[in-house]
């Protein structure tokens, strides 16, 4: 099984979550002990054992191809952090 | 001091009773419990909204409803909600600073279903951030107390509608459970705390924490009343795709008066001698409890339970990590401005989420990081089959298993300042969770906790195959109505004892 280390700052990077120095010092310590719980799991023997993502019988949902109505587009957009007409506005994505 | 006859005291079948026979009125029955919220409730912090305006304005409509010659299984019943369920043109917050101003455009079904039963919501609850924790501290906007030790947590992460039964500001709570969040907090405040199978009860409008494992129930103050919640809100929903199509037995009408003929699985792995001797003490009369209404008890295995804990912390922070991702400032919630895109997701997240949240988004995205994803989510998800195959095993010999619902009785604010102690509350619940199965807590006696001077209440857990609520149910009534354990004690708020 993997180590009990975390690279926090490579982590929050993936997850889009800026964190201080004190945070990735806390976090690592913390997130090290956590790791070295479940590695726990290493114990149990699972080469023969299928995964389970959900244990209730699931299936492929499917409706019909019809138009339902949806949220009605101002009050969704009114929940808008910023908004410019009928769209969510953000911050620059590519440079000039 | 509370009369049996005063309104808040009742239980939601009597109010339902007495509403739709017209001998009182929803509006009555929301005065007095508002009322009485806006009397207790700074004390207790079991709301973080209170909907003053719009259950005035549900209640008269129920009225409305039964003048016209309905009858309506929930009329006029207190309903608090977990603030991490939508209710149209309503704050929900999530407990968390990101979604703090957040007015949701729609309604979860399990909440509209309720409504059309008949209920009243009286407001939105506080919770663990996102309902990841056992104790409310985890939530960004207010501070929750147990009813009957103000000193003490009353449980998490459905904490705020625990406390809110508990102290008699809603006849029924809803609350979600992923680990143990309905049950734990139930155990903490003495109340039912019930969740039914994994897809019984839709998620739609529920903001997903774990989507695999998530699942909505109730917390009441009996059996009877969890049955008639489950009942109004259990079936399939189009909106929830793992929502499932089945027929749903009524499990009001399958409450029963005695055990016999059912065989009781206890747990040898779930030794309870290291919850202490007063704890150990109050289970083994639990479980005499059980045989003495007719039970036949078996000792079964779950050899793989105590794997639990570790399973649930890969599997529940990675779909956590995966559904938390879209909260980024863009389309709702809180934003915090930066000159480019990355800049201003990274900041946001950074102000809007909690610690415990960030150390679950961290642990989730390392599990299903490049390098990582074999060795820690696909093995879990593996363990996870062991567990589901030990219940299987398991109820082979048994009908229902029996086990405590939490690792100790409420503790105090702050005793659990190491993540992993605080994620021990829910040993005993998580491999339930993981299997998918219904299970519920039921008072079963009273300790003080060393260094309380307050009895706090223990919960007994049970848990049934998939599907079988009806016979959890039922049999939990039996245990109920037998014991009474959980009117020997009023909480501090509503008798007045130093409250």
């Amino acid at each position: 099984m993997s180590s009990d280390t975390i690279d926090v700052r490579y982590v929050a990077k993936l997850a889009r979550i800026a964190l201080t120095d004190e945070e990735v010092d806390k976090f690592g310590a913390q997130l090290g002990d956590l790791l070295a719980h479940v590695n726990a799991l290493a114990e149990l023997d699972t080469s023969l054992v299928p995964a389970t993502a959900q244990v209730v019988e699931s299936r492929n949902v499917e409706r019909d191809d019809v138009v339902i109505p949806g949220l009605d587009r101002e009050v969704v957009l009114s929940q808008a952090p910023q908004r410019q007409g009928a769209f969510f506005r953000v911050p620059r994505i590519i440079a000039e | 001091m509370a009369l049996e006859n005063d309104p808040i005291e009742r239980s939601a079948a009597d109010i339902a009773r007495d509403v739709n026979a017209g001998t009182i009125s929803a509006s009555e029955v929301v005065e007095g419990t508002l009322a009485h919220v806006d009397a207790v409730d700074a004390r207790v912090g079991a709301y973080l909204t209170i909907l003053h305006d719009a259950a005035r304005e549900r209640a008269a409509n129920v009225d409305a409803r039964v003048r016209s010659g309905e009858r309506l299984p929930l009329a006029g019943v207190p309903l608090a909600v977990k603030d991490n369920m939508c209710l149209t043109a309503t704050r929900t917050t999530c407990g968390s600073r990101i979604l703090e101003h957040w007015i949701a455009p729609y309604t979860a079904t399990a909440v509209a279903r309720m409504l059309e039963a008949g209920c009243v919501p009286i407001g939105k609850t506080n919770l663990d951030e996102f309902a990841m924790g056992s104790s409310c501290e985890n939530s960004a906007l207010g501070i929750t107390r147990n009813p009957y030790d103000l000193s003490r947590v009353p449980g998490g992460s459905s904490g705020g509608s625990a406390a809110a039964v508990a102290a008699r500001e809603a006849a029924i709570g809803l609350g979600s459970d992923t680990g143990g969040s309905i049950r734990e907090p139930g155990a903490f405040c003495n109340l039912i705390g019930f969740k039914p199978t994994y897809g019984r009860i839709s998620r739609y409008g529920l903001i997903a924490f774990a989507s695999s494992l998530d699942q909505i129930g109730p917390l009441t103050r009996t059996v009877e009343d969890a049955a008639l919640a489950y009942d109004a809100m259990a079936g399939h929903d189009p909106m929830d795709a793992t929502s499932i199509d089945r027929p749903v037995e009524p499990a009001a009408a399958s409450l029963r008066r005695d055990l016999h003929g059912l065989r009781i699985g206890l747990v040898r792995e779930f030794d309870t001698e290291k919850l202490g001797p007063d704890v150990d003490k109050a289970y083994d009369r639990a479980y005499a409890e059980l045989k003495a209404l007719g039970a036949d008890l078996v000792e079964v295995s779950l050899p793989t339970a105590d794997y639990g804990l570790a399973t649930y912390y890969l599997i529940a922070p990675a779909e956590c990590s995966s559904n938390l991702s879209r909260f980024d400032g863009v389309r709702y919630g809180l934003r915090v401005d930066a000159d480019d895109v990355q800049a201003m997701y990274e900041r946001t997240r950074a102000a809007g989420f909690g610690s415990e949240v960030k150390r679950r988004i961290l642990i989730g995205t390392h599990a299903l990081s490049s390098g990582y994803y074999d060795a820690y989510y696909v093995r879990a998800q593996k363990a996870r089959t062991l567990i589901a195959r030990d219940f299987e095993t398991a109820f082979a010999s048994c009908d229902l298993i029996a086990c405590p619902a939490a690792s100790s009785p409420a503790f105090a604010f702050n005793a659990k300042s190491d993540p992993y102690s605080m994620y021990m509350m829910d040993y005993y619940t998580i491999p339930m969770s993981l299997a998918g199965l219904p299970a519920l807590s039921v008072p079963c006696g009273w300790v003080t906790p060393a260094g309380g001077v307050e009895p706090m209440p223990l919960g007994l857990q049970l848990c049934a195959p998939l599907f079988a609520e009806p016979l959890l149910l039922g049999a939990a009534h039996a245990y109920e109505r037998a014991t009474m354990h959980a009117v020997k004690h009023l909480p501090l708020v509503v008798s007045g004892a130093r409250a």
